[in-house]
């Protein structure tokens, strides 16, 4: 399987979804923003970081690089494209998925491990994970998800909530919600489901002893679905 | 023509920056503030004489990148 990772200045999760690729059988290639092309792909990933310094709006000028318009056209075409943080604000920014990324609610940059329960498993991306609910790290200043009343109709009618803020038994509520997201969305799709965008960071869990598991079983999920 | 143009928060958004700032007010002394909503302010500069044009120009600015219109509203205050 062949994955690509994004690298705008200023990401600094991209090296470590390398790692996390290559570590469960990916043939990871980085591409840098201002290339126009994509190589041949089975997905694209947009990592963490702080793209462009965040100016202007967290992802707004990564939304505009020009690798985006490849991107974009691969996605358009079904192709799987992941957004982790900072790749999430991104894909809101360039209106692959609905709604955007408010400043946490208490003010706060947050750094922590948090639990988030899978809400939408009919995808590439989650399906036949063993799995329900995973122990994740977050580390954002904005990622306090929001939309309108007629976008979040529309993502509930078509089933594109992906994971929500939980609790250890997998309880979604206000307290289990780390930075104030509507419902406590923690990821989304778009309708078709080929697009994921989520705060949380599996590839900072691909290591029992260093953090933790579940990113790992996210990752080798993924793969198996893929073959 | 130089285009002013402010991007602030749509009314129903919270915004956990204003709120920072009206504490720090209030600890400041400030007690009859009601609410602090905060902004962006930008000015910009085009090589353009025709106001109308020059604005209309700055307004898909806006929509294109300076605002995000899910969260944000946009306001040309002035051109000169």
């Amino acid at each position: 399987m062949n994955s690509s990772v994004i690298i705008f200045p200023g990401s600094n999760c991209d090296r470590d979804m390398d790692v996390a690729l290559k570590k469960f059988g990916f043939k990871n290639k980085m591409i840098w923003h201002n290339d126009s092309e994509l190589p041949k792909n089975d997905l694209v990933v947009l990592p963490g970081g702080f793209s462009y310094g965040d100016y202007l709006r967290c992802g707004s000028m990564a939304s505009k690089s020009k690798i985006i318009n490849s991107v974009i056209k691969f996605a358009k075409s079904g192709g799987l494209l992941l957004g982790i943080c900072n790749g999430f604000q991104i894909l809101t920014e360039t209106e692959l998925l609905p709604g955007a990324l408010l400043r946490n609610k208490y003010s706060q940059f947050i750094c922590r491990n948090v639990f988030i329960k899978i809400n939408e498993s009919e995808n590439n991306y989650f399906k036949n994970i063993n799995k329900n609910i995973l122990e994740l790290h977050i580390a954002h200043n904005e990622g306090n998800f929001f939309c309108s009343t007629d976008q979040m109709k529309r993502i509930n009618d078509n089933n594109q909530i992906a994971a929500l803020y939980c609790n250890k038994d997998g309880e979604v509520n206000e307290k289990s919600n780390p930075n104030g997201a509507m419902n406590n969305i923690a990821g989304i799709f778009n309708k078709e489901k080929n697009i994921l965008g989520m705060m949380p960071h599996p590839e900072r869990m691909i290591d029992k002893y260093l953090s933790g598991d579940d990113g790992s079983i996210f990752f080798q999920n993924l793969l198996s679905n893929l073959k | 023509m130089k285009v002013s143009t402010i991007v602030t928060l749509k009314k129903d958004v919270l915004d956990p920056q204003g709120k920072v700032v009206h504490q720090a007010l209030n600890g400041m002394g400030f007690n009859n503030i009601k609410e602090v909503r905060q902004g962006k302010y930008f000015e910009i500069e085009i090589d353009e004489k025709d106001k109308k044009k020059a604005e209309e120009k700055a307004e898909e600015m806006c929509k294109k990148l300076l605002a995000n219109l899910v969260i944000e509203d946009y306001k040309i205050i002035g051109s000169q």
